[in-house]
């Protein structure tokens, strides 16, 4: 219920939203959580295993129970924690993990099986037979154990990630976190404070505390003006921040457009990577609650929470509340709600000395050991020296003390450390370079003792990055002590509640050490204790304490589990953004692309490049016609086609020449300027890396070109080779391969087309195969290469890629006058088969130079990159597979890339393996299939037939071995 | 994770491309031997602390690093020029 007077949320501003269908109001500035209590919603989800009906526990992000699902349609997203969503007019929140609904659950069955569902069900009961865990009890288990469920429909929304650097992250904007910004952000220093929160303030937004002789949230707001005018300081609300990591980096979660219904335009959330010089951790702590029986009935809270619905919210969860604590902070709860005229029951401290508190009755050295009530609370059992009485109530505020916000410096393998007086774990000191844990999340819980520290650890930071602070006054706030005495569970009977979220008891702890469970890391997974969304952040302590107590060994030397990031959950989304769909890989597009889409060429993938398959013509209705006509027209004409994608590396400096003999097997040092020559480059391990041309354009000028696939990986290797291994050498290297434009004109009539298109025709006698040189087109200065993969007389003509379009546009044109035209990767393909020229099919990492047939081009007369292990035994010889061409002589006609070869007479299986397919074409210049393979001493081997089965496709054919270059193996063609 | 580069200064370490341990800069002479060859391009020390390491800043400036990082904090101690490294 509303409490009048009280709150920080906008009254004049109702806002209205649906639960379950049901139509409530709430105001601008409520959480869901915060508007369901104040309509009295208690009963908001069904837990994990037994379907118990549970209402909301926390006031933020640790919420275990609270879980639902927002929105709709592709729109729809699971597991929302109430607590931190915001409502806006429209909301639309549903329950989870109940069938048919949350007040009649069928699963709730579960809960009355509890016996049977302990620690380590999974393991005992489903076992057998072993056949039904997948198909049986898995799927069963899924559907009720669960959370809530995805859509199943493409993601709607739009998600962002983004870049920031600073002097200082202040991580955390309660009174640590907003004092230290002030003292740095004054200073001058870059700052960034950021809260999960919409609201900056923390804790002093959930108080009544005075700061500064105002009200906490009054100082808070004056701060965040004062920070909001600094132009060094960025605040960054509802902003989690996820992860520390290495290098000052941070991971951080912005929930941008959660809190609004129109998206159009903004990303739902963005994630962050922050990067640091130093850090102030000033993430609070979160409250424990108390394990007794029954202790998961909805109206069972955290005495905190209570108070922030109360101060911050202006509701009260009930309207009889009692509390229940071990620890002062309790008795504020009790204070703050009577201030409120809200009436308090009782005040139960289980310890003997507890204070007194005016208009309430203490009941000291008492203990809560049961609730009752069917959908939530109506009455709790007390337990005390005269015996068990019990109370009516409609709202239990429980505070079992309060955890330090450690997680984050765990994060890089710090472990926390046990600080006896505070029954908790404080960070470990250096536990993150550059970072520094402040105030409650360093164990200090009093308003003036987190102001002190977040000053003194923005004066540290302030050394540190060499910038001059002056001092700053503190401001005056409460500096209560904190007092505790440990109560981590009440004694007693029945299930008493340690993980809300996986529904872990007292019980399955204690199990768990019964079967010698007792690392904390085997007992979470043997219970799954903290394993959940909240990752245990209500319950690891309390669990581990348990733990310790039943092993007989104290806490520390129990010791914790890791917490790992993110701190709160991350979707994946947020994580991947902007690598959806085309944001996966970067797309490069050809000079010529344009043109070929318009000649309807369907386009497609070599590497991240977009290439043509084939240019249908008018009448063609298959891919294959419009092959086999484009490999005709290249034997027969000119055919034309953009090979720009092939790495193109421009090599200048003195000592090229040497660099080259060093990287290539064959030497480059002997290249006549105005020649080019097929290299072979090699490992260092002595198996092939790459292969291409190189020219010389002059003495001290090469241009390599790579194949599309491995043009990277060369450029590392050559600049690995230069600079860490002969950085002695004068040369240098870039690459050229988006500069330039670079087309193949192919066929016996290339020459002629050439001629006309030339500014000047070539010249007789000057352009022998493996010529190149500078030509104009146009007035346009290019290079002209007298290279060959089709084996053809063929050239290729390159361009600064500016005119790359109007070239091709060109080309084609001409070739088409002269019965040609353009060609695609296809025909590419089977014209290189059929000349029996390699391609990473075959120097696919796994091959030698020996094994391609090449090994005479491995120089004898100089050392280069992988010379020396090519040479090792077993890299050479009649056991290797060697490059071998395939021909069907059987009745089968049909080749497959990826079929193995086996002998004729013996059965195909692993050990009779003799080698494999790696290309296959039809060869319509030659009529019949080709292929091109591996084969055990294959070269000696022209002429036998052996037997290729595929066993995934079915295909079983009879093949003639014969030598890999099926066309023209005079190569007469190509110096014609 | 970020590295200096000695050229372009503190970065990202998604802007650089690992290779392998910095062992990779002694290559032997090619008649070292077998053994040599083999120490040389197959076997690798796995410390736990300090290791030398070499990474590309292939989004950058093209430079080859020696990185020495501890594999243990995963603190980068220093990080210099390959080609001024095997000086
Ligand atoms: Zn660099």
């Amino acid at each position: 219920m509303r409490v009048e007077g009280k709150g920080l949320i906008n009254r004049g501003h109702p806002v209205s939203f649906t639960f379950d269908g049901m139509r409530y109001e709430g105001y601008e500035g409520d959480t869901l959580a915060s508007a369901l209590l104040a309509n009295d919603v208690r009963l908001v989800a069904r837990s994990f295993k037994y379907h118990r009906p549970r209402g909301i526990l926390t006031a933020g992000s640790e919420e275990p129970n609270a879980l639902v699902t927002v929105g709709r349609g592709a729109r729809q997203e699971p597991n929302v924690r109430a607590t931190v969503q915001e409502i806006y007019h429209g909301l639309e929140a549903r329950s989870q993990n109940r069938w048919p609904n949350l007040t009649w659950d069928a699963l709730q069955v579960n809960d009355l099986a509890a016996p049977f569902f302990g620690a380590g069900f999974y393991y005992k009961t489903f076992m057998w037979p072993k056949a039904f865990w997948e198909k049986v009890y898995e799927p069963a288990i899924r559907r009720a154990a669960g959370l809530g469920a995805l859509s199943g429909e493409n993601n709607a929304d739009s998600y962002e990630k983004a870049y920031a650097f600073c002097d200082l992250l202040v991580i955390g904007a309660g009174p640590t976190g907003l004092m230290a910004a002030l003292v740095a952000g004054r200073a001058g220093a870059d700052v960034i404070l950021a809260d999960e929160d919409a609201s900056l303030g923390g804790r002093l937004l959930a108080e009544t505390h005075e700061v500064d002789g105002m009200p906490g949230a009054e100082w808070v707001r004056e701060v965040l003006e004062e920070l909001g005018e600094m132009p060094n300081v960025r605040l960054m609300p509802r902003t989690t921040v996820t992860g520390a990591h290495d290098g000052g980096t941070f991971g951080a979660l912005e929930r941008v457009a959660h809190h609004t219904i129109g998206r159009a335009g903004t990303p739902l959330e963005c994630f962050w990577r922050i990067v640091a010089k130093r850090s102030i951790l000033a993430a609070g702590a979160l409250e424990r609650p108390v394990a007794f029986r029954n202790n998961d009935r909805p109206g069972i809270m955290t005495a905190g929470a209570v108070r922030a619905y109360l101060n911050r919210w202006g509701v009260s969860p009930g309207k009889m509340v009692t509390v229940f604590t071990n620890n002062d902070s309790g008795h504020r709860t009790a204070r703050d709600l009577l201030d409120a005229g809200v009436h308090v029951a009782a005040l139960i401290d289980s310890r003997h000395d507890a204070p007194d508190c005016a208009g309430v009755r203490v009941l000291k050295g008492a203990q809560v050991c049961d609730s009752g009530g069917r959908l939530g609370l109506e009455s709790i059992t007390i337990r005390s020296v005269s015996g068990e009485d019990k109370l009516q109530t409609d709202c239990l505020a429980m505070s079992g003390g309060w955890n330090p916000t450690v997680h984050m410096t765990c994060h890089m393998g710090g472990r926390p450390v046990w600080n006896q007086d505070l029954e908790a774990f404080v960070p470990a000191e250096g536990a993150i370079p550059g970072m520094r844990a402040a105030g409650a999340c360093n164990g200090v819980f009093s308003t003036a003792g987190c102001l002190r520290a977040g000053a003194e650890a923005a004066a540290e930071a302030l050394d540190a990055l060499g910038v001059a602070g002056g001092a700053v006054e503190l401001p005056a706030a409460e500096d209560d002590p904190y007092r505790i005495a440990p109560l981590w569970a009440v004694p007693g009977k029945g299930r008493a509640w340690l993980d809300f979220q996986n529904d872990v008891t007292v019980k399955d702890v204690k199990q768990a050490a019964v079967e010698n469970f007792r690392s904390v890391e085997h007992m979470k997974r043997y219970t799954t204790q903290g394993m959940a969304t909240d990752q245990g952040k209500n319950s690891n302590v309390a669990a581990l304490a348990i733990l310790a107590d039943v092993t007989g060994r104290a806490i520390p030397e129990t010791g914790t589990t890791t917490f790992r990031p993110p701190y709160v959950p991350v979707s994946i989304a947020a994580m991947g953004a902007g690598s959806q769909g085309k944001g996966f890989a970067p797309q490069r597009f050809t000079t010529s692309h344009k043109a070929s889409v318009e000649r309807g060429a369907p386009m497609i993938e070599a590497g991240l490049w977009y290439r043509p398959s084939y240019f249908p013509v008018s009448g063609e209705t298959t891919w294959r016609q419009s092959c086999d006509r484009e490999v005709n027209m290249v034997r027969e004409s000119v055919g034309v086609c953009d090979v720009s994608t092939l790495g193109k590396i421009d090599i200048q400096g003195k000592d090229a020449a040497e660099f080259l003999d060093f990287v290539y097997t064959n030497t480059f040092s002997t290249l006549k300027v105005g020649r080019c020559r097929y290299g072979l480059m090699l490992r260092e391990d002595g198996f092939v890396m790459d292969d291409g041309t190189t020219a010389r354009l002059s003495e001290t000028h090469y241009v390599m070109t790579t194949t599309t696939a491995a043009a990277g990986e060369v450029m590392r290797h050559l600049e690995f080779v230069h600079q860490g291994l002969r950085p002695d050498l004068d040369v240098n290297f870039i690459s050229v391969t988006e500069q330039w434009a670079q087309f193949a004109v192919a066929g016996p009539k290339s020459r002629e087309l050439l001629d006309e298109l030339l500014d000047e025709p070539l010249s007789e006698g000057d352009w022998p195969f493996m010529a190149c040189g500078a030509v104009e087109v146009a007035g346009v200065k290019g290079r002209l290469f007298r290279i060959s993969f089709s084996g053809e007389h063929a050239y290729e003509l390159a361009v600064p890629a500016r005119y790359g379009d109007s070239l091709f546009r060109l080309l084609m044109a001409r070739a088409e006058e002269k019965g040609g035209g353009p060609y695609g990767m296809e025909a590419l393909n089977v014209l290189r088969i059929e000349k029996g020229f390699i391609t990473h099919a075959e120097i696919h990492g796994r091959t030698t130079a020996f094994d391609v047939g090449l090994e005479k081009m491995v120089s004898g007369k100089k050392d280069c990159i992988g010379k020396t292990m090519s040479e090792r035994p077993g890299l050479f010889g009649d056991d290797r597979e060697q490059l071998v061409g395939l021909k069907p002589v059987g009745p089968v006609k049909q080749l497959a890339a990826g079929a193995h070869l086996f002998n004729e007479k013996e059965e195909a299986v692993r050990v009779n393996d003799q080698g494999y397919v790696t290309s296959v074409a039809f060869s319509p210049t030659l009529g019949h299939m080709l292929g091109m393979g591996f084969l055990k001493n294959g070269r000696a081997r022209h002429g036998e037939t052996i037997r290729m089965v595929d066993h995934l496709r079915g295909l079983e054919t009879y093949c003639e071995v014969i030598d890999p270059v099926a066309f023209d193996p005079e190569g007469g063609r190509v110096r014609g | 994770m970020r590295i200096t580069c000695p050229i372009c200064g503190e970065r990202d370490r998604r802007e650089f491309y690992y290779k392998s341990a910095a062992v990779a800069l002694e290559r032997p002479d090619p008649e070292a031997g077998d053994g040599v060859w083999n120490d040389y391009l197959h076997l690798r020390e796995n410390p736990a602390g300090v290791t030398r390491e070499l990474w590309y800043h292939e989004t950058g400036c093209s430079a080859w690093l020696v990185v020495t990082r501890n594999t243990v904090s995963h603190e980068i101690l220093d990080a210099v020029l390959a080609s001024e490294a095997r000086a």
